[in-house]
């Protein structure tokens, strides 16, 4: 089986031709529209509240993640938001929406498990990365910025 | 002779398979062999309040519906062979505690249909035991929560991945003349072509499978138009080509007799990327289409190749690549002969 | 024009993340990561404030807001208590934002059941 081996060696690259590749430009066009629409969707959000409610340009971001955050788990509550995802892929993991989706689906997922060990504990399974790297990653280029603007300027 | 070769038991005494169950779920049913199963389910859930839950039941019903074709309960079974997918097998372990059968249980991922199958004939044989169950299930739900995401999470799945199938499949085995004759099985041995990606588990299994058949023909002297049909498990559509080409560069062409239960199980509109997988995948196709295709005579002679991917979410976090494995066992329809 | 410009950025953002998923093989989760990181830095050269008055929703609704934010927060504590006010700020701005992922995924697991 001499030739077994070297194919083993070769699989990888030999298999290439069978794997069907991502429609690379079918995606990249979905994901921009979907991820598009929300945050156009966010926009018009945004300015309602700065219309109707005392809102201004600085805070409105606020309560308009909020909303986005609310629609997104409601949207994976009624079990809508996997679709979604499945045809947008990045435009609609991207925006604020897929960082709710990740942690609604998650805390769905487990009660089975009960509310404290199912619920409570996964909920951040699988969104926990995004706040430990936005932690740390805060952390260290805001200690570089302080030092930066208290000892060089 | 029974251990032919280096990896293939011939059994001595007939062996046949005297009645077959199988339950699905919605998806299964929807799809092209939807006739051919004896319980279906309109829902995921199959009415139990959780996904594992409604897993064990799949199995249940599946082995409820073989016993119930024959006339059997569980007190005249004297052993049962089972396996799933999920963490420790519990499918398999709360269904044996429910039928109180002496069980042993086995792992082979998609590949425990066609393990338990053949270590069930191997023993009724030898003698062991009278009457066997041999039973696989798995559940769309359950293997996503457990192997990928939580079922509700919006994640893009490439096209090489693979849909995971709601169901369950039973088959009694023993040495009274039944429906359909097993002749001889190959014991896989387990593969590892450096493949590292767990959406596609197609290419990972393929080498698994080519091994398992390429020995068999080799054991048992055999050409490969032997067979009507040479069905793997759950290679769908990345695997089945990459299958066909292995065992072409070591001079065995199955291009003619060859089919897949991945991608017989669904149509291509039912939003399946490659096709399906799952231990209940060559189970209910075995158990239910091709029994059928046998028992009246459109098959004659069939090599069922159940394939496994044995990888676990904490060895693809470790970068470990994906060891995979193929049993299969020979299916043949009792002529006038017996 | 502003909903057009916010549609336009909010979707090329989408679509480097599309990128980073189909050509570099990531994960979403190593996407996810990367942006927040990336959120983070941008604020720390002080890109990310003129991107969001440009593109407004376009470039807040994303995820790399989140870094941006996380650090925007920071800063504006240091600059009243020194070091230790970079750890008093950093969840001042996402405070909203978390806050109510959590709530409502709490509210949303124990109403609704997952469907597969």
């Amino acid at each position: 089986m001499a030739n077994n081996q070297k194919l083993k060696d070769n699989y990888q690259e030999s298999i290439k031709p069978f794997q069907p590749k991502p429609s690379y430009v079918a995606n990249c066009l979905k994901a921009f529209l979907v991820g598009g629409l929300i945050c156009t969707l966010g926009q018009a959000i945004q300015n309602f509240y700065i219309a109707f409610f005392d809102f201004n340009e600085k805070n409105a971001g606020n309560p308009t993640v909020a909303t986005l955050i609310l629609i997104s788990a409601l949207l994976t509550g009624f079990g809508i938001y996997d679709r979604i995802g499945q045809f947008a892929g990045a435009g609609s993991a991207v925006p604020v929406t897929g960082f709710a989706n990740s942690m609604t689906s998650a805390a769905l997922e487990h009660r089975s498990e009960g509310i404290v060990l199912g619920v409570a504990t996964n909920m951040f399974k699988l969104a926990g990365n995004v706040i430990v790297f936005g932690t740390v990653s805060a952390y260290v280029v805001g200690i570089i910025r302080y030092l930066f603007k208290t000892y060089l300027l | 002779m029974r251990k032919t070769g280096k990896q293939t038991w011939v059994y001595e005494n007939p062996i046949y398979i005297n009645a077959t169950g199988t339950a699905v779920g919605p998806k299964e049913a929807d799809g092209p062999l939807g006739e051919t199963f004896d319980i279906t389910h309109k829902d995921l859930h199959c009415e139990e309040d959780n996904w594992e839950l409604a897993e064990r039941r799949l199995m249940t019903e599946s082995i409820d519906s073989c016993l119930q074709k024959i006339n059997l309960s569980y007190e005249d079974v004297d052993l049962f062979l089972a396996g799933d997918l999920l963490n420790q097998n519990v499918t398999a372990n709360f269904v044996a505690r429910h039928n109180q059968i002496p069980f042993l249980c086995m792992f082979g991922a998609c590949s425990t249909s066609m393990e338990t199958l053949a270590t069930g004939a191997a023993l009724v044989d030898a003698g062991f035991a009278n009457r066997v169950i041999a039973s696989a299930s798995s559940h769309n739900a359950t293997a996503e929560r457990q192997f990928r995401n939580p079922t509700e999470y919006g994640g893009q799945k490439p096209d090489t991945a693979t849909a995971t199938i709601t169901g369950a499949g039973a088959a009694l085995v023993s040495k009274e003349k039944g429906i359909v004759r097993l002749t001889s099985a190959t014991i896989g041995r387990v593969m590892d072509y450096g493949i590292k990606n767990a959406n596609d588990m197609g290419s990972a299994m393929a080498p698994a499978a080519a091994d398992t058949i390429q020995r068999h023909l080799e054991d048992l002297n055999i050409a490969p138009n032997e067979y009507d049909l040479i069905l793997t498990g759950d290679l769908s559509g990345v695997g089945s080509p990459i299958l066909k080409q292995l065992l072409k560069d070591e001079g065995y062409d199955i291009s003619i007799n060859h089919n897949d239960c991945g991608l017989m199980v669904y149509r291509p509109d039912q939003n399946v990327f490659a096709g399906g997988s799952g231990c209940g995948c060559s189970a209910i196709v075995t158990y239910g289409h091709i029994l059928n295709e046998l028992k009246s005579g459109n098959l004659k002679k069939v090599f069922m190749v159940a394939t496994g991917a044995l990888l676990s979410p904490t060895m693809i976090q470790q970068k470990e690549s994906i060891p995979t494995i193929a049993h299969g066992v020979v299916l043949e329809h009792i002529g006038e002969g017996g | 024009m502003e909903y057009v410009i916010a549609f336009a950025v909010g979707g090329i953002i989408c679509v480097i993340g599309q990128l980073l998923l189909d050509l570099a093989k990531l994960t979403p989760a190593h996407v996810m990561s990367s942006f927040v990181v990336a959120g983070a830095i941008l604020d720390g050269f002080g890109l990310y404030d003129k991107l969001i008055e440009f593109a407004g929703a376009g470039a807040t609704v994303p995820i790399t807001s989140f870094g941006h934010s996380l650090l925007h927060g920071a800063m504006k504590q240091a600059d009243d208590h020194g070091f230790i006010g970079i750890g008093i700020g950093i969840f001042e701005l996402t405070s909203a934002g978390i806050s109510a992922a959590i709530l409502f995924a709490f509210i949303i697991a124990l109403i609704f059941k997952p469907k597969g």
